[in-house]
């Protein structure tokens, strides 16, 4: 069994292959005549102070001072844009360019997702994002389910019909998108085929599969788990090489830690875990005779924001120093692009409470400015009814609107790393540092992730910090405002109702539609595409994955797809940890 | 019938998911809790269909099931109370946990749910209810 990463400042030996961090770390011993009597004063004054431990389970001081900062500047910290990267990777940051702003989208039928879509980008969105319904996450059409709860989550998307309908007026080619589209990625093969219908070069195409790391989901939320293990692990290096010879403005990876810490993990070992896979999909990718020096730029990582302030913005910092070392000293790539730690954050829902929703805003407004201080490249901060319900347009443009307060009103952005020689956030980087190569050297003692989470080791982990935070709470030794202290009999009226779900009406008018689509097309090309995409499951040599586009265009539905996989490359059930 | 009841057995719950979400944390902390409270835990992982539900429940004798849903599974539990009566399980306990709308809360009420926990819900107020709940299904006539 795992041990979790528990330690305070004290012995933590990382073995990695940057094991001379530990050493470098150690602060010095700098002489400051005031410091003892500040001890001695506090001591007197708070005998019996508490001892605080943030949620990573390190010790946190009263006070940081000189005595806490370690190191050579230039070494640990060095300038934006330059290895290794601790205080942001570009030269310019928030300065330059702020972030995408990329709100979550999808609902309903997809003319419902496109009415949306056009209103978000109208009002000056430059991105956009598509969720489909849960239906497609399992990888079942929409006529095989239950009608109950079908677009609830998410928009209809099972056919090239209705992608097209999703991106009426838009202009692909020119705007980014953001699929949730778990392997063998039928979402990306449906857009690119549209593209090919209106004549788009799909190197005009970009955007990102953006639920692509397969292990996350197998460990944290069995979400996007529609193959078993080895066939997702193929297709995942079969999409990354397509998407880099055919596709070259597509970003095929991002690394999700996001499920790592909503499923429980501390935010150190989310971070470690997420570097843990990024590490294993890099060596698989090189398996299959890819250069990294080009692969590793298209790596993206997608991060929660917990309401943990400073520990947050430590995390940020430290993965983004560590991830740069692993590039350069594991991986040997010398490519500056490719060491660069891009990622997307969100704010994290487990921090929402169902209790007085609007102190959500509060509870949002402190994680976004931790990302922000992180240092990220695109930020989607939650809507605070997301905890009573799918977000309504009102909540949605409050959670927008609070970005650009930060931004312009509060001047978030006008310095670049701003909290940077923090005598605190320095120490409690170094300290996160410490913890993540920990668990990154225990991950690599298991033999990898991969391996790690066939053992059901990774999930063991996750387990048992989900559990130790919950009684955190129930002990009421994490204070939740309205939950578990102040004014926890105060019930707030909510001024917005939840998304009405979508009437029977339309879902019937939707299977008819399906219904259409599979009485038109032409069952014999459809029939030869889906054994071809058998005969190429079958053959290791082949990509999958041109396959997969080659069926999508012969009008297969994204079910019918995953369903031939499955019977060939075997079925994503999900591993019970006790 | 006795004021208190007295657990002739441990509890035995069913804790589990239907439908497509597998959002998962929810329902192994409870299910951990609960055994960590001496009941005994079935525990299947998420995207069980009705049928498989009621049969499992059926075959391991449950006092309580546990439904837990994050993206609107729980709009089939209507359904799969429906397949409990018809199965003759009407007594055992039906609780869901997770993000449910107020208005749907009380359409889950009235399909004969015996509770709804929220986010925030502590974990003692979830396993007293639970063995209370299954106390009751202990006692019923259909067990006795």
């Amino acid at each position: 069994m795992l041990r979790r990463a528990r330690t305070g400042t004290e012995a933590v030996q990382p073995a990695t292959a940057t094991s001379e961090t530990s050493a470098m770390n150690k602060p010095t011993q700098v002489s400051l005549p005031g410091f003892e009597q500040w001890r001695q004063d506090f001591d007197e004054q708070l005998p019996d102070a508490r001892e605080i431990r943030n949620r990573s389970g390190i010790v946190i001081e009263p006070l940081y001072t000189p005595r806490d900062v370690a190191g050579d500047y230039e070494d640990k910290l060095g300038y934006p844009g330059q290895a290794p990267y601790t205080r942001g990777i570009y030269p310019t940051m928030h300065r330059g360019r702020t972030w995408s702003q990329r709100q979550l989208i999808g609902l309903g039928l997809p003319e419902d997702y496109n009415t949306r879509v056009r209103r978000i980008l109208d009002a000056g969105a430059n991105a956009i994002s598509l969720i489909p319904c849960n239906s497609v996450y399992r990888g079942i059409d929409a006529d095989k389910l239950d009608p109950e709860i079908l677009g609830t989550c998410g928009t209809l998307i099972n056919t090239v019909d209705d992608m097209t309908a999703c991106m009426e007026g838009i202009p692909l080619g020119k705007i980014s998108t953001a699929m949730n589209d778990p392997s063998p990625f039928t979402m990306l093969a449906q857009l690119l085929v549209v593209a090919e219908r209106r004549g788009i070069d799909w190197k005009h195409i970009t955007g990102t599969s953006n639920q692509s790391d397969y292990i996350s989901h197998f460990v944290a939320n069995h979400m996007f788990f529609r193959l078993a293990l080895p066939g997702a692990r193929r297709l995942l290096v079969d999409h990354i090489a397509h998407a880099r010879a055919f596709v070259p403005g597509w970003n095929p990876l991002s690394v999700v830690g996001q499920h790592m810490q909503q499923g429980g993990a501390t935010p150190a070992e989310a971070m470690a875990l997420t570097l843990s896979s990024a590490i294993q999909y890099a060596e698989d990718c090189r398996e299959r005779g890819l250069d990294l020096e080009d692969v590793l730029t298209r790596f993206t990582f997608f991060f929660d924001i917990s309401i943990s302030f400073f520990e947050e913005v430590a995390k940020f910092r430290a993965g983004r120093r560590i991830w740069a070392r692993i590039v350069g000293e594991r991986f040997g790539v010398k490519n500056p692009k490719a060491r660069r730690f891009k990622f997307h954050a969100q704010t994290s829902g487990v921090d929402l409470t169902r209790q007085q929703p609007l102190n959500n805003i509060a509870r949002v407004t402190a994680q976004a400015m931790a990302g922000i201080f992180g240092g990220l490249q695109s930020l989607h901060t939650d809507a605070f009814d997301e905890v009573l319900s799918t977000p309504t347009e009102e909540a949605a443009r409050i959670a927008i609107a609070s970005q650009n307060i930060l931004r312009h009103e509060a001047h978030l952005t006008d310095v670049i790393d701003p909290l940077g020689g923090s005598y605190y956030v320095e120490r409690l980087t170094d300290q996160m540092e410490e913890q993540i190569l920990d668990v990154i050297a225990r991950i690599d003692d298991l033999g990898g992730m991969y391996k790690a989470v066939e053992a059901g080791e990774v999930q063991r982990m996750l387990g048992e910090s989900a559990m130790a935070f919950q009684r955190r709470v129930d002990d009421g030794e994490e204070v939740i405002v309205g939950v578990n202290a102040y004014d926890t009999e105060h019930e707030m009226d909510i001024p917005v109702k939840p998304l009405p779900r979508p009437p029977r009406e339309h879902i019937d008018r939707y299977w008819q539609r399906l219904a259409d689509y599979r009485a038109n097309r032409d069952p014999s090309k459809t029939d030869r595409a889906l054994d071809q995409l058998v005969n190429a499951a079958n053959d290791p040599k082949a990509n999958l994955y041109a396959a997969v586009i080659d069926a999508t265009r012969a009008e297969a539905t994204q079910g019918e797809i995953i369903t031939r996989l499955r019977d060939t490359l075997g079925d994503g059930q999900p591993l019970i940890v006790p | 019938m006795p004021e208190v009841m007295i657990n002739t057995r441990p509890a035995r719950v069913l804790v589990t998911k239907i439908g497509l979400d597998g959002h998962d944390r929810g329902s192994r902390v409870v299910a951990a809790a609960l055994r960590d409270a001496g009941m005994e835990v079935v525990y299947t992982g998420p995207w069980q269909s009705i049928p498989d539900v009621v049969k499992l429940a059926t075959e391991e004798d449950v006092d309580v099931i546990g439904i837990s849903s994050l993206a609107t599974d729980h709009l089939l539990v209507p359904k799969l109370m429906r397949a409990l009566q018809e199965a003759d399980m009407a007594h055992v306990g039906v609780v869901v946990g997770g993000i449910v709308p107020d208005d749907e809360e009380a359409m889950l009420r009235e399909a004969g749910v015996d509770r709804v926990f929220h986010p925030g819900s502590k974990l003692d107020e979830i396993v007293e209810f639970v063995r209370r709940r299954a106390g009751e299904a202990q006692q019923h006539p259909e067990r006795l």
